[in-house]
């Protein structure tokens, strides 16, 4: 952060909410956020690499304590997919597993304090903007989803065939009149617009909103002094407890409705009337 | 019009905008939640031997009807903090 000129709280804010990004073409759209991929990158790695590193050093035996955490963690994704989806879940449960695990990653990045990672960053690593949380960019999210949703059109097609999902797009749910085909058409496509976007903004807004509160209460905290003692020095740091407190529960459970409606979009998919 | 004026006609709009997302949003989801939860406890009442399956299943609806409130005050945080109606007068 700029130690010469004096920071107002809109380029405090703005500094923290400024994407690291690197140019590849011409446009805005060509304009990739590395922390973003960097750091998502790192944690699926991160994630993944350690389910395989107990998989592999996995007994059939009495299981170590590691083994024993993964297991349960396999077992109640296991347990989850079973109750929505009744056919094989040997590709689902997977799907499932991963994206439960890189997203509770990538939204545990919150816990760390957004003044002191920006110190590291600043100082450690010379980057000047850099965002930690990889779930609080909105294309993280829109990825996630949009490939959800490239799989529920997959598992459409494959289940239904081509020929009987066009059929299913126009004939259901109203009826097979020909009247009835735009109606039909249109309540589908709202359908099928409104599921990616719910699932990735859900997401996006609530770690969006977790940071700039994080932001704007110890934004509160240091300028309390200014003025009034008691008011910001001394609340802002008990309300500040109180809402960290909350978002744990808040990434835990993101995640977890996340994957949730992962198996429940991908689940529906398979269903052929 | 001065430019200052235009300005402050804006950020006045918006701000009365970002109070309405987020007031009427939290009245939408607080309700949602509210009647949730007590269908909950009547359940839970009813049958006590259910309520760690319907506890788990709180939460996720919990989760489910936040998400339109907390999108908009995404949205609303967008608009205090990097105003594109104001964009149009720079």
């Amino acid at each position: 952060m700029a130690a010469s000129a004096e920071l107002t709280p809109t380029e405090y804010i703005g500094h923290h909410l400024t994407f690291n990004t690197h140019p590849f073409g011409d446009g805005p759209f060509w304009m990739l956020n590395v922390d973003t991929v960097v750091t998502s990158l790192i944690l699926g790695i991160v994630a993944l690499g350690f389910m395989w590193w107990v998989v592999r050093g996995a007994t059939a035996g009495v299981p170590n304590k590691r083994q024993a955490f993964v297991e349960l963690l396999v077992d109640f994704i296991d347990v989850q997919v079973k109750d929505i989806f009744h056919g094989d879940r040997r590709f689902i449960a997977p799907v499932a597993l991963t994206v439960f695990l890189w997203v509770l990653l990538m939204n545990a990045m919150d816990f760390l304090p957004v003044d002191i990672m920006a110190k590291i960053y600043e100082h450690v690593f010379h980057l000047h903007n850099w965002r930690g949380v990889p779930t609080a960019d909105v294309n993280t999210t829109f990825a996630l989803a949009l490939t959800v949703w490239a799989l529920m059109l997959f598992f459409s097609v494959k289940i239904k065939g081509l020929g009987g999902w066009v059929h299913e797009l126009f004939c259901s749910p109203f009826g097979s009149h020909v009247l009835l085909w735009p109606a039909n058409f249109l309540f589908n496509l709202v359908e099928y617009v409104s599921k990616p976007l719910s699932h990735s903004l859900r997401l996006f807004g609530n770690m969006y909103a977790g940071e700039i509160i994080f932001l704007l209460l110890w934004m509160w905290a240091t300028t309390g002094t200014a003025d009034n003692f008691y008011s910001g020095t001394i609340i802002a740091p008990v309300l500040g407890l109180g809402w960290s407190i909350f978002h744990v529960l808040i990434v835990a459970l993101q995640a977890y409705i996340f994957m949730m409606l992962t198996i429940v979009y991908i689940a529906m998919a398979h269903e052929s009337h | 019009m001065d430019k200052l004026q235009l300005m402050a006609m804006v950020q006045a709009s918006t701000g009365i905008g970002i109070g309405l997302m987020i007031g009427l949003g939290a009245l939408g989801a607080c309700v949602g939640v509210g009647i949730m939860c007590s269908r909950f406890l009547e359940g839970a009442a009813r049958q006590p031997e259910l309520m760690p399956q319907l506890q788990a299943k709180v939460f996720l609806l919990l989760g489910l009807i936040d998400a339109s409130f907390i999108i908009g005050v995404g949205l609303a945080m967008f608009f205090a903090f990097a105003n594109p109606l104001l964009a149009v007068l720079r």
